[in-house]
């Protein structure tokens, strides 16, 4: 669907991508995450045709962004961070406005506008001028627009920025209808949207691709060790020397008193099952009764921190 | 088809803000003014018979001075603010090309200008009621003033295009016109060699002819290099964003 070779783009000198290269197939949901300034909206500018790329193919729908421009236009809905719209419009004149340079025959193009309306819940604002709207009215109107022509790649930037709560909530699971048919790109800095929403992740830093896999998988690999969290009865800080002790734990951090006759700490053990059956052992009959035990697994924000700061260190 | 599109949306636009009825309405106002003193006057000059050839080139030069000041005004928004709203990033992942963005733009301030020439030609109307008049040099005139128009629109599209300051756009424009204008002004300094080809350059002088009721070829040709030098500058300035990669 969407294949980007070696792609590099200078502003004169100043660098905003280089070398980046992916492929999102089909029905992908991809979080596109950096740091700010890191090239992400560079990248989906070039995807959007907005400007050609200095260096490198970028093949959109299989056309080439730079010979067939107009093409791969036809085929994206792009929403913009900043929601750009013209105030002295009413939401539905708008609609048909962009409906018609997007191409929708002029026979069913007010009941694709009903339609994408519906979908985008502004069809009771549709009379409304875009100056009188709420931001997270005027989030939906721009959405609106990129639906529009049913387009089979979404790039979206930022795109729940200004909504409500009860909004974001139901946009997320818009992202999610809408994925099952269509491609999307979803750029954005709310890492729970990412994990909840999309199947794969490319992060960028400083213009470079640094990562690109399922959320799960980089989970995985970002984490070198497993994280045990253990609350129990006792008050013997000579206890976590022991459990450091046990052959296949690597650290023991945050070691504590949670309350009066309680204790907790956070044990980092190489990745194996057996392992806990030994540790809750030990705990149970030097320590106490173990009140809780849970392995902990990193959010997509700490992979996100843990790749970011390990390159931005290399 | 994408022209069209924009063509309207900035047609409609110009009539939702009032912009079209606050300066057609002046327009108004100071052009049936100006008629009326330059019949009035030429009534007092001439005592008995009323040179109609004569008024009518003080009216399409006193007009030409209007559209000077007016242009600008209805062509500054027409880049300037897409630019400052952001709508042209939007506008530019559209499938829609360069030109047809620019020209339709151009074709939206083109029919406020023949909006606003059009309601003029209540004057020769009414004139001809009362009086025969020769309409042959009327059209003539009509012509140099639709030609000058354009090319007022066609230069402060293109400085609209460099801003996202609709102020700056307009003055710039201004800029542009007045030195246009300012050429002729040099008779006294420069020698007449000099004189000469800076005078082939002259936008204002190019609607002497016209007012006197004649076509020449030479001013057409001006006009339409003129247009032809700008469409290009505008097609530069647009794709810089290609190679520059700021909004």
């Amino acid at each position: 669907m969407i294949e980007v070779t070696s792609l590099t783009k200078y502003y004169g000198p100043i660098r905003g991508i280089e070398d980046i290269s992916f492929r999102i197939e089909k029905g992908d949901v991809v979080g596109l995450l950096g740091p700010n300034g890191s090239g992400k909206t560079t990248c989906m500018r070039i995807l959007t045709c907005f400007f050609p790329p200095t260096r490198g193919r970028a093949l959109v729908y299989g056309y080439d962004v730079v010979k067939n421009p107009l093409q791969v236009r036809r085929h994206i809905g792009y929403l913009p961070e900043r929601v750009p719209l013209y105030p002295d419009m009413d939401v539905r004149e708008y609609l048909r406005f962009a409906a018609s340079i997007k191409g929708v025959k002029p026979a069913g193009r007010d009941g694709h506008i009903d339609q994408v309306m519906a979908t985008c819940g502004i069809d009771d604002m549709a009379n409304r001028l875009i100056r009188a709207l709420s931001k997270g009215y005027r989030q939906r109107v721009c959405l609106a627009q990129a639906l529009l022509n049913n387009p089979e790649i979404l790039i979206l930037d930022e795109p729940t920025i200004g909504l409500d709560p009860r909004q974001v909530s139901d946009f997320r699971s818009l992202i999610k209808n809408l994925g099952r048919e269509r491609t999307i790109i979803l750029c954005t800095h709310i890492l729970p949207e990412v994990s909840e929403t999309c199947n794969r992740v490319i992060i960028v830093h400083q213009g470079r691709l640094i990562a690109l896999d399922t959320p799960q998988n980089l989970q995985e690999k970002v984490q070198m060790y497993g994280q045990i969290y253990v609350q129990y009865y006792g008050d013997d800080p000579g206890l976590e020397k022991k459990i450091a002790g046990i052959p296949g734990v690597v650290g023991v951090e945050g070691a504590e008193a949670t309350f009066s006759g309680a204790r907790a700490c956070t044990i980092q053990v190489q990745k194996d099952e057996t392992i806990l059956r030994e540790l809750s052992t030990l705990i149970h009959t030097e320590g106490g009764p173990i009140l809780e035990m849970k392995k902990q697994t990193l959010t997509l924000e700490d992979v996100f921190l843990e790749l970011v700061t390990k390159e931005g260190a290399a | 088809m994408g022209m069209w599109y924009i063509f309207r949306r900035e047609v409609q636009s110009y009539f939702h803000s009032f912009i079209a009825y606050v300066i057609i309405s002046a327009f108004l106002l100071l052009a049936g003014y100006f008629f009326y003193t330059d019949l009035i006057m030429q009534i007092m000059w001439t005592m008995k018979k009323v040179d109609f050839e004569k008024i009518w080139e003080l009216f399409f030069n006193d007009i030409r001075y209007m559209l000077t000041i007016i242009m600008p005004l209805i062509t500054m928004r027409l880049f300037a603010e897409e630019k400052k709203l952001g709508t042209i990033e939007l506008l530019w992942t559209y499938p829609l090309r360069d030109w047809e963005v620019f020209s339709g733009k151009y074709l939206s301030a083109l029919l406020m200008l023949c909006i606003m020439l059009g309601l003029t030609l209540t004057y020769p109307i009414i004139t001809n009621a009362l009086f025969h008049i020769d309409l042959k040099p009327l059209l003539a005139g009509y012509l140099g003033l639709f030609l000058i128009g354009s090319a007022f629109i066609i230069c402060g599209v293109t400085i609209s295009i460099l801003t996202e300051n609709q102020i700056v756009a307009a003055l710039g424009t201004y800029l542009v016109l007045l030195m246009f204008w300012f050429l002729t002004w040099n008779e006294a300094v420069a020698n007449p060699a000099a004189m000469n080809v800076m005078l082939n350059f002259s936008l204002f002088d190019r609607l002497y002819n016209f007012t006197r009721g004649a076509i020449d070829l030479k001013d057409i040709v001006f006009f339409v290099n003129f247009h032809l030098v700008f469409v290009v500058l505008a097609m530069l300035a647009l794709s810089a964003r290609k190679w520059r990669g700021v909004q």
